[in-house]
């Protein structure tokens, strides 16, 4: 058994009195696609930011790669359900800065990944414009940009089409394939049969179990 | 420290760029900015003489609520769509952040200088009696005292209900020591009745604790749930 | 603990009668303003409150802030005695505007590291927000006072409610809208780190309140302003007086914060709990380390 790249312990997030976790304990190991699943409220997204480093833990500690969230930032790529972009600037734009913000000056990697997702380079219309699919795609674009170890997506499929979410999916499995760790937080657990190494289930602030496969007769919603 | 300048470059330009690009955020200021100096022309209405004496005050509160104005986007293209968690999560320092905004503010609110002094110049027929060279220390520094710490409590409303006003809210009372700097040095040239160098002294110590506390203190604040 | 209170508030208010006794009828009348100055006695005596509690607002505030991190933690403690000695050092050596004298300075920068030190080790931790919050609100209202009887003395006296050159009163104020705005921070935040902002906009209102004081007194010695309260000595007699009242004054204060610590601790209390009962709420369920095997997951 290898040592676990990320080891969440006793994690519990408070914001007043309601508790998001409730100690949440896990080890999870490098290379593998984990899809998080539950109801609304379950915690998933929290836990998530707080894999980030945008949630600061109340009690307990995350240790991913040796290092807290926030030092580790440069192997975490992070995609949550807002765009993260700026509306008003083309994707090669926002790319460029971001990429900037990582140390990365070179333009073709930008246009690289880019073309990775699925888009085109030099498509100068704003972001803004975007459909939903198109957004969500330069979205990961740039959680993706600095070639980060780790990929934490939150709803990565959400109001996207059936063909665009099954394009994606392929790409995450490859990037899985490609020695990756996915975190991938999503109601549309059926996109993900198959692909994932682990089905992780969550429910009120906690893990209540961890599955290698959906159920047989996993009746969850259907991607749209 | 070599990514510190780079990030802050990079953000700079990126706000410059966007900024130019929709110019509605800057047309509007600049029209707020020559409103605000109409209805005080109204409301103030001295002879010459007088003028000298209450224009350093007059200028500088217009200015102030102009900047105020101004500073209250600072952080509204970050938050839409939650940028801002983008850069939370990238290894850019946060200082890099604070100084790309507070220089892109300063940027933008001696802009609105430019177009509000020529016109209280005109409105009130005013004439520097004093060495009017010292005028620009005293509008770099007192400019940079507002915007500095502006920037700052900006950051601070975020995470705060009633976010409009509760810039102003934090702002003034801290900046009082600059706004008396500002509008005694101001005035001081004007009337030419003594020098201004305590003045643009006092300004200059004000600019660099406030910018080495807000320095100190912004990655709290930016890490700030 | 609950013995002491009762004891102290009777204590204090034995205090506050004898002060007053002490102002109104043993104090000499003054020979210039007649009665009216008695009022020095509350006005005085709130300000020496407010600034105290001010300060050690400022010392809570930034041991909180230095603390958070063990990197700054130890730094900190290093600065808080260098601050100390070199302050006390420079007030004899720079000089000073007119009006203040070296110890006082020396005394006030060297209770600095003293505080922080004693802060510390009695209020780890949280407690030292709380304190913080505690000392705010307290201050403020002493402060109000301050700020009411000032213009309140000043009319009947000098003829004018207010003089913006008057650097007692002007900083007075500049306190009181720092404090004020610190609280309304407080209220309106709805970080989960309300507790480190508000201890940053008060590290900010402290370093503020000497510019304001040396902007205000450049400003006077250009235009000279009225002074309200008036400068000078004053009789020994009278001196007396002032010192019964604030010790009264600072029972009063400790009596109140003690009251408000006590509740705000309290009230954290509650919240941890509901907070724990939220925590421990419907679900009791398994955590587990490692993958199972196909086993079912409930939804």
């Amino acid at each position: 058994m290898s040592i676990p790249a990320i080891t969440v312990t006793n994690v519990i997030k408070q914001f007043g009195r309601f508790a998001a976790l409730r100690g949440v304990n896990a080890e999870l190991y490098g290379g593998k696609f984990y899809a998080i699943l539950g109801d609304n409220g379950a915690g998933k997204t929290t836990l998530l930011r707080a894999l980030a480093g945008l949630a600061h833990p109340t009690q307990g500690t995350i240790s991913i790669l040796g290092m807290t969230p926030q030092t580790a930032c440069c192997e975490i790529g992070y995609m949550a359900h807002p765009s993260l972009l700026y509306d008003e600037m083309s994707g090669m734009e926002n790319l460029r800065y971001f990429a900037r913000l990582y140390g990365i000056a070179d333009d073709e990697r930008c246009a690289q990944v880019v073309r990775s997702v699925g888009l085109d380079p030099e498509l100068a219309r704003p972001v803004g414009q975007y459909s939903q699919g198109m957004r969500q795609r330069m979205s990961l674009a740039r959680a993706i940009l600095h070639d980060p170890k780790i990929l934490l997506l939150d709803e990565p499929f959400s109001n996207v089409d059936v063909h665009s979410a099954g394009e994606m999916v392929g790409l995450l499995r490859a990037m899985r394939d490609s020695g990756k760790t996915l975190f991938v937080v999503t109601h549309q657990a059926a996109l993900l049969q198959g692909v994932a190494d682990e089905f992780i289930w969550m429910q009120a602030g906690q893990i209540v179990s961890r599955t290698l496969d959906l159920p047989a007769d996993f009746t969850g919603p259907v991607a749209r | 420290m070599n990514s510190l300048w780079s990030v802050t470059l990079a953000t700079l330009a990126k706000d410059i760029r966007l900024e130019w690009r929709s110019k509605d955020a800057l047309n509007s200021m600049l029209f707020f900015s020559l409103l605000v100096v109409v209805i005080f022309s109204f409301s103030f209405d001295p002879l010459a003489e007088e003028s000298r004496r209450i224009a350093g005050g007059l200028i500088w509160v217009a200015i102030l609520f102009a900047a105020v104005v101004a500073l209250n986007q600072t952080w509204a293209r970050e938050l839409r769509n939650q940028v801002l968690d983008a850069y939370r999560v990238s290894p850019a320092p946060a200082n890099a952040l604070f100084l790309a905004k507070a220089l892109g503010n300063f940027i933008f609110v001696s802009v609105l200088e430019a177009l509000m002094a020529p016109l209280f110049i005109v409105f009130y027929n005013l004439r520097a009696v004093g060495p009017a060279w010292q005028l620009i220390p005293i509008a770099l520094l007192g400019t940079w005292a507002l915007v500095v710490n502006g920037t700052f409590f900006a950051a601070m409303s975020i995470r705060t209900r009633s976010r409009e006003i509760m810039l102003p809210l934090l702002l003034f009372p801290v900046s009082i020591p600059a706004v008396i700097g500002m509008v005694a040095g101001t005035t001081a040239i004007l009337t030419g009745d003594d020098p201004a160098h305590f003045w643009i002294i006092l300004l200059l110590t004000y600019d660099v604790v406030f910018t080495t506390a807000c320095l100190a203190l912004f990655e709290t604040v930016l890490q700030a749930e | 603990m609950k013995r002491a209170f009762p004891i102290l508030a009777i204590v204090t208010a034995v205090l506050l009668a004898y002060a007053l006794y002490q102002a109104l009828v043993v104090a000499p009348t003054d020979a210039q303003q007649g009665d009216v100055y008695r009022i020095i006695y509350y006005h005085v005596p709130s300000a020496w409150t407010a600034f105290l509690l001010f300060f050690i607002n400022f010392i809570a505030s930034v041991r909180y802030l230095a603390d958070g991190k063990p990197s700054t933690r130890q730094a900190a403690k290093w600065i808080a005695v260098a601050v100390g000695v070199a302050g006390a050092v420079a007030a004899f050596v720079i000089p000073l505007p007119g009006g203040i004298r070296p110890s006082a300075i020396a005394t006030t920068v060297l209770a600095i590291p003293v505080f922080y030190f004693l802060l510390g080790k009695y209020f780890p931790g949280e407690k030292l927000d709380v304190l913080a919050v505690t000392t705010a609100e307290v201050g403020v209202v002493f402060c109000t006072i301050v700020l009411v009887t000032g213009p309140i003395w000043a009319r009947p006296v000098w003829g004018i409610w207010w003089a913006p050159g008057d650097i007692r009163l002007t900083s007075t104020l500049v306190l009181w809208l720092i404090y004020v705005s610190y609280l309304i921070l407080r209220r309106f935040s709805d970080s989960a780190q309300t507790q480190k902002l508000a201890a940053a906009l008060a590290v900010f209102g402290a370093l503020d309140v000497p510019l304001v004081y040396f902007s205000i007194w450049f400003f006077r010695t250009q235009h000279p302003q009225p002074v309200i309260g008036g400068g000078g000595s004053m009789d020994p007699k009278m001196l007396d007086v002032l010192m019964i009242s604030w010790t009264a004054f600072l029972f009063f204060a400790f009596l109140v914060c003690w009251s408000r610590y006590r509740l705000e601790i309290l009230r954290r209390e509650v919240e941890q709990a509901h907070a724990m009962q939220s925590l421990s709420g419907a679900d009791s369920s398994v955590s587990i380390s490692s993958p199972a095997v196909s086993t079912r997951g409930s939804q």
